[in-house]
């Protein structure tokens, strides 16, 4: 590969820095001690540099070259779109057709996301947002759905979870509705709402419901009887209780519920912008498939993988302010 | 009347096998009067964690029950507190602030400064200035339960409840926190019951000793008065001669699986018919 021929040197100091080459040169000096040692930094940004230039190479084509080709042959080509002719009167692969052969390099994905983020503020039409905007509708369309479930969930859980009666009485009908996918509400509620707007809303609320509600309710119920004893015999009130004693005390439980119901609404939106042609990073993926813009659904996909990780540093970030230890 | 009675309580559980219930004990009968320290010796299940949750109300008696100063006890309240073998303290709370919400239920109508006080007393009371913004993960066994004591003594309870409080918590801890808790009731003077297994400690600490017969249908066996008079310290109590006599008693009940009470050990133990426990004094 080109690294080995390039920059041995550095490849392998780096290599060495991040530990991957360094049993074998110092087993003499360290005993395996069973621990990695080195920067996982380096091991990453070493990753990506192969894969990048692994994608790039992959998807290199060489310069049209007319040799072998008469006159003739190269103006129909031309005139079927192929190729284009320069000023000059040279020869080269007509960019436009390039777009949609084979997957489009690392250096096209670029371009493209170099053109669309400087655009990203600018609204050319009903359907053309920059992508700014795509990704503020996402995070809004997420956001109110997501915090709607949380809210319906986490009390309804909470009831569920102090009456063990309710709970085995409702238990049945989330154990049914649990594993249906929040897609195969929508054409139901699509008819029902008769809102494309809302019923987005409504599939990622579907989507982030039933995890939080079942951890939730699970949560109360095996919170340990010795916090309850202690609010029983300090005579707390109803709300006291709950808010002091109950709530606090299943809250690690109900962010690992939270924090599945989380990943299953951010998976849900993407298809539900797709299907039902509501703007958002989602809708971005598809709309770039019907243009046959490649490098466009592969900047899209990146755009939904970036979203995702700020929603979910967002999250960790709130999660540690209610967590404790035992 | 008696300041708190334990009356003729009785607990069944179901039975593993679904025919009949269990008795865990039958028809028992304490009296303790008021600012009196009883405590409760038994081997495990003979019930007596269950007699203690009886009395704080976070259990019923399956027949009988409990009566405080003339009222019969029903549901926990703020007039007994426990202080639990597992601390029970909130980990979301600091230590200031799990002292505090204790405060603030019994005296409701304290303003925020007058409440911080308190706390702050009681946190002072059991050597834990400087560890009020921790949170209990943080303290190790015996700060927890200096902790839990502070929690207790601080709504200033009529009857407090301590159910093996120290068996958790190393030996040499131990015997450091039973002498802050013999100096906290000092100045107290709530009436106390303790379940406990350690006989060092249940001398050290009660006026009278409660020895249970093994479950099921467990009862008190014996009820032994410790005639080693107060103020007492660990060091001390061992060279008072009724020491032995008396650890060595309930030492030989204990051994005895409790099964036939009254007769052997060195006290003068009378039979009080049937169901009466034998009263054992030494002198």
């Amino acid at each position: 590969m080109a690294l080995e021929v390039l920059v041995p040197e550095q490849a392998a100091g780096i290599m060495a820095k991040a530990g991957m080459l360094g049993e074998s040169k110092q087993k003499k000096v360290r005993p395996m001690t069973g621990q990695a040692k080195g920067n996982p930094w380096l091991i990453t940004m070493f990753l990506v540099a192969v894969f990048l230039l692994g994608w790039h190479l992959a998807t290199l084509r060489s310069a049209f070259d007319p040799k072998g080709l008469t006159e003739e042959q190269l103006t129909l080509m031309e005139f079927n779109g192929d190729i284009v002719r320069a000023a000059d009167g040279t020869y080269a692969w007509n960019p436009e057709k390039e777009k949609v052969k084979g997957v489009p390099g690392p250096l096209a994905v670029l371009a493209k996301a170099r053109e669309e983020l400087g655009e990203a503020l600018i609204k050319k039409g009903t359907n053309d947002h920059g992508i700014a905007y795509l990704v503020l509708y996402t995070v809004s369309r997420f956001g109110a759905g997501f915090l709607a479930a949380s809210v319906v969930a986490v009390v309804l859980g909470v009831f569920l979870g102090l009456n063990k009666v309710l709970f085995k009485a409702v238990n049945p009908f989330i154990q049914i509705l649990k594993p249906i996918s929040p897609l195969a509400w929508m054409p139901l509620l699509l008819y029902t709402v008769k809102d494309p707007k809302w019923t987005a809303i409504l599939v990622v609320f579907m989507a982030a419901l039933w995890p939080t509600l079942a951890t939730t309710a699970f949560g109360v119920n095996s919170l340990r009887k010795d916090y309850l004893h202690v609010a029983a015999i300090l005579q707390l009130s109803w709300w006291k209780r709950l808010y002091k004693v109950i709530l606090p005390g299943a809250a690690p439980t109900i962010i690992n519920g939270l924090r599945i119901s989380f990943g299953s609404a951010l998976v849900a939106v993407v298809p539900a912008e797709m299907l039902l042609g509501e703007l958002g990073v989602g809708y971005l993926s598809w709309i770039e498939w019907n243009n046959l813009d490649i490098s466009g659904v592969i900047f899209a996909i990146l755009v939904v993988g970036c979203v995702g990780v700020l929603l979910d540093s967002g999250f960790n970030k709130l999660a540690a302010l209610v967590t404790y230890q035992e | 009347m008696s300041y708190l009675q334990i009356d003729h309580a009785s607990k069944f559980f179901p039975s593993h096998t679904g025919e009949g219930d269990v008795c865990i004990f039958r028809d028992v009968t304490i009296k303790i009067n008021q600012g009196e320290f009883v405590t409760v010796i038994g081997h495990s299940g003979c019930g007596k964690s269950t007699l203690l949750n009886i009395i704080a109300g976070l259990e019923t008696a399956s027949a009988g029950g409990v009566i405080l100063e003339g009222k019969e006890v029903v549901g926990p309240g703020l007039d007994r507190m426990v202080v639990f073998q597992n601390f029970s303290l909130m980990p979301w709370m600091t230590v200031f602030e799990n002292i505090a919400l204790a405060v603030r239920s019994a005296y409701p109508d304290w303003t925020p400064a007058q409440v911080a006080a308190h706390v702050n007393k009681y946190i002072a009371l059991v050597g834990l200035k400087g560890a009020e913004t921790k949170r209990p993960t943080a303290l190790s066994g015996g700060m927890k339960q200096r902790v839990g004591l502070a929690r207790a003594f601080s709504i200033e309870p009529k009857v407090l409840l301590l159910d093996e409080p120290f068996a958790q918590i190393d030996a040499l801890t131990r015997g450091v926190i039973q002498e802050e808790l013999i100096q906290m009731w000092n100045a107290s003077r709530n009436t106390v019951f303790m379940v406990t297994h350690d006989v060092d400690e249940a001398i050290l600490l009660s006026d009278r000793i409660l020895l249970m017969t093994n479950g099921p249908s467990a009862r008190v066996g014996e009820i032994i008065e410790v005639t080693i008079p107060r103020p007492r310290s660990r060091e001390d109590i061992i060279e008072h001669p009724h020491y032995y006599k008396i650890r060595n008693h309930v030492i030989h009940f204990l051994v005895r699986h409790a099964s036939h009470v009254g007769k052997g050990g060195g006290g003068s133990g009378e039979e009080q018919g049937d169901n009466e426990p034998a009263l054992v004094t030494f002198s």
